[in-house]
């Protein structure tokens, strides 16, 4: 009788594995993150990179305007393939370019600037990287675009791509 | 174009014969006193049509012949000859064909081995056998077959993937199978023990021996999987939790388990369900580890295919296979008299079954964490990934208490024992202690941790080394062994704590100084071999003490496919590895390097080795 019963459980469970790795088959394995579109930025006071003064958020972001905000950093080498896009697309008028100069070194990241150009209308100083939590950043570099309302719209994780450009493009025209 | 043909019905005739095999062996069951001659004669047939069906693929690699799929898939004419030959295994078809070799291998070395074992269990385990192998065969003819024929006939195939193009990776799989695939004829042969009741001292004994082997192959297999991930992935690690790791420590964990048991069964004749148990969960495990590196479930370096109808077929057939096998554990194991199973606190059984509860923990950690995600992904379609954390908060912790169980365990006596020369134990473990605290003492945070952890790893080292030394060589299979194991965590554990890395940018011609020395990049150099253009460069290290060495990282910009790789130089010491690898950064003459300083590299490689070689000796010694 109880080895009838250990039976039955053991043919369950195996069923229950069976099903679930038939319907593991189907699903895709690639992992896209969740992103948290449609937050409104959060509120943070930061050092400005030019000034070193403290300014608060509700300065930094107007209204009707779309914003762009980059993490980066002057060690982090995939930030050094997507500057030539940000510089391109800071041409753009309809939109400003506000970088997040992440856990760096303040003379590396301007060596930085003066060698491959100034894409940012601001840069603000994130020294610990806190700032870049509050705006829910995995890592540099990382891309956030911000709607006239102060909505965070949009995140890209990585370096930003021509498609990335084109795709922010036709979302502020 | 003729080696596809014949390469395609040797397949068929080696699965004819199978069926063959099935029908001669039922009627020579109840037949005959003797084992007909003839199902010798007709495996060894059977293991020479796959013999031929494997050549045949590997005169297709080497002539380039791309009317042949894999070929075409997997070759290019530009491959020199050695990675053209191990391209025949580095892909799913012709890995499977490699599994149908090592599958009809065993089972003829079982037979013409086995002489002097009863006639029924023979035959059963050869039928068991078979069942596996015919389900191979199908699975190679219907969704993997290696020869099928392209036309119009390309001129040039897609090539191999270049991290694959590796001396380590080109004997990995075949001896990594040799350990997984042997675990089938231990699965085969409990069934068949089971069915006559012959789990007995005596099968212990002829059982252990494949044990041994299979066990042998598999620590092997792993290590050279794990060299090649050191040097050839470019993290400077040397395991990853990665599924596919994950997947051939599985059976290698109860395969341990298993080898411990076999002693005790062949000893005193207990365990015997146990036994069986691990012998069914460790072939359950491999397959289970085909079918999650095969099917694509998983998402791994090496999943190279991505076929659910793969998937589809080797699940059913796993699930078929731990159906039968519980099915006849059910149906004709007999238990023993209970009391035979109850066994004195104190004895060698005991610290044997400890090491069991422990391998079955870190069996069910490792199981949990590979599987769980897939699990979680199908029930509520969240996707997590499980990583090294998850992993070592689980097992380092309980390597404590596992690595004195192993110091104590061995020196204890069959069936009833008590702890002898309990002074020079407690001596041994506070030396160790001592020393532990006083290599620790600056390096690390976490002092009382790691001083508990270290000190037992040592206490371990130490029992075994005097074992080596003052002890008569009565088991010193088993010391070495152990000794290994204590060698491998202690560099474990020295290289985790003492690693040092330094991540810069650099142009040629620079020079990077940092707390310990000073990187100045010399030059670099470019190189064209047949199958990749390459960027050598060359870099001076200089230490406090002014002492240069030179080490020259690579680029590799592969032609087929385009694939570029990054190629470590590491130098080797006895004390400590210097890796260092570089990365292009694109349109800019900066280098992104990496450069690692890794204590007690080499002694992990040993220390795998001392380990496995206590198994070989251990094998060897039943021989003579």
């Amino acid at each position: 009788m109880k080895n009838k019963f250990s039976l039955f459980i053991i043919i369950t469970f195996l069923s229950f594995c069976f099903v679930i790795f038939y319907k593991g088959l189907n699903t895709t394995t690639n992992y896209t993150p969740k992103i948290d579109e449609k937050k409104i930025i959060p509120i943070f006071k930061a050092k400005d990179f030019n000034s070193n003064n403290y300014i608060n958020s509700d300065k930094i972001f107007e209204k009707d305007i779309f914003y762009i905000v980059n993490i980066w950093a002057s060690w982090c080498v995939p930030c050094r393939v997507e500057h030539p896009l940000l510089m391109q697309l800071s041409k753009n008028q309809s939109i400003k370019l506000i970088g997040l100069n992440y856990k760096d070194n303040f003379n590396n990241a301007k060596k930085f600037i003066n060698e491959f150009g100034n894409p940012y209308s601001r840069i603000l100083i994130d020294k610990d990287g806190t700032l870049g939590i509050e705006f829910g950043a995995y890592g540099v570099p990382e891309t956030f675009l911000i709607d006239k309302n102060k909505n965070i719209i949009k995140k890209f994780i990585g370096p930003i791509s021509q498609e990335i450009i084109n795709e922010i493009k036709l979302i502020i025209k | 174009m003729l080696a596809n043909y014949i390469g395609y019905y040797s397949l068929i005739l080696g699965l004819l014969i199978s069926v063959l095999l099935c029908g001669i062996s039922i009627r020579n069951f109840n037949n005959n006193k003797q084992l007909n001659q003839n199902i010798i004669s007709l495996s060894f047939l059977q293991l020479v049509f796959v013999i031929v069906s494997f050549l045949s693929l590997i005169i297709s690699f080497t002539s380039s012949d791309f009317s042949n799929e894999t070929v075409f898939n997997n070759s290019h004419t530009t491959k020199p000859l050695f990675y053209k030959i191990s391209g025949t295994w580095g892909n799913h078809e012709g890995s499977l064909l490699l599994w149908l070799l090592v599958l009809t291998l065993f089972i003829f070395l079982f037979l013409i081995k086995s002489r002097e074992q009863p006639k029924k269990y023979r035959i059963l385990t050869l039928l068991f056998q078979q069942i596996i192998i015919i389900g191979f065969f199908l699975f190679v003819l219907i969704t993997s077959n290696p020869f099928n024929y392209l036309f119009p006939i390309p001129n040039e195939g897609l090539g191999l993937n270049p991290i694959l193009q590796d001396p380590a990776l080109a004997i990995h799989p075949p001896i990594l199978y040799l350990g997984y695939v042997g675990t089938s004829i231990i699965f085969s042969s409990s069934l068949a023990a089971v069915t006559q009741n012959y789990v007995s001292k005596k099968w212990g004994q002829h059982i252990k021996k494949w044990v041994l082997v299979s066990w042998i192959f598999l620590t092997i297999g792993i290590m050279l999987g794990s060299i090649w991930a050191y040097y050839e992935l470019g993290w400077g690690g040397f395991w990853f939790w990665d599924p596919v790791e994950n997947v051939s420590l599985m059976p290698w964990l109860t395969l341990t388990a298993l080898l411990h048991c076999i002693v005790v069964l062949e000893r005193t004749a207990k365990l015997t369900s146990w036994v069986v148990i691990l012998s069914i969960a460790t072939f359950t495990l491999s397959m289970c580890g085909t079918f999650l590196v095969r099917s694509g479930i998983l998402n791994s370096v090496h999943t190279f295919a991505n076929d659910p109808a793969r998937g589809i077929f080797i699940l059913i057939f796993l699930f078929a296979l731990i159906v039968l096998s519980l099915g006849i554990f059910f149906i004709f194991n007999k238990e023993n008299n209970k009391s035979s199973n109850n066994f004195f606190w104190l004895s060698r059984e005991t610290s044997i079954l400890i090491n069991n509860w422990f391998m079955m923990y870190f069996l069910s950690v490792v199981l949990i964490g590979t599987v769980y995600p897939i699990f979680l992904d199908v029930i509520s379609s969240e996707k997590i990934s499980v990583g090294p954390p998850f992993y070592q908060k689980l097992i380092v912790p309980f390597l404590i208490p596992f690595l004195l169980f192993m110091s104590l365990g061995p020196r204890l006596k069959w069936i009833k024992s008590k702890i002898e020369n309990k002074k020079s134990i407690i001596i041994t473990f506070i030396i160790s202690v001592i020393l532990t605290f006083f290599i620790i003492k600056n390096l690390t945070t976490n002092l009382l941790f790691y001083t508990v952890l270290i000190s037992a790893a040592f206490f371990l080292f130490f029992t075994t080394l005097k074992e080596l030394f003052i002890k008569k060589f009565n088991n010193i299979s088993q010391t070495i062994s152990h000794f290994g194991f204590s060698l491998l965590i202690l560099s474990i554990l020295f290289n985790s704590i003492l690693s040092s890395e330094i991540i810069t940018n650099i142009k040629v011609g620079e020079k990077y100084n940092y707390d310990k020395g000073e990187i100045f990049f010399k030059k670099i150099e470019k190189k064209k071999e047949s199958n990749f253009n390459s960027i050598i460069a060359s870099f001076e290290i200089k230490n406090k003490k002014g002492k240069i060495i030179e080490l020259k990282p690579e680029i590799r910009i592969y032609n087929q496919p385009v694939i570029i790789t990054s190629e470590a130089d590491i130098k080797t010491t006895l004390l400590e590895d210097k890796f260092l690898v570089m990365n292009l950064v694109k349109g800019n003459e900066y280098f992104n390097i990496r450069y690692q300083i890794k204590p007690f590299m080499v002694w992990i490689w040993i220390s795998v080795f001392l380990l496995s070689l206590g198994g070989l000796m251990s094998l060897l010694k039943r021989k003579i």
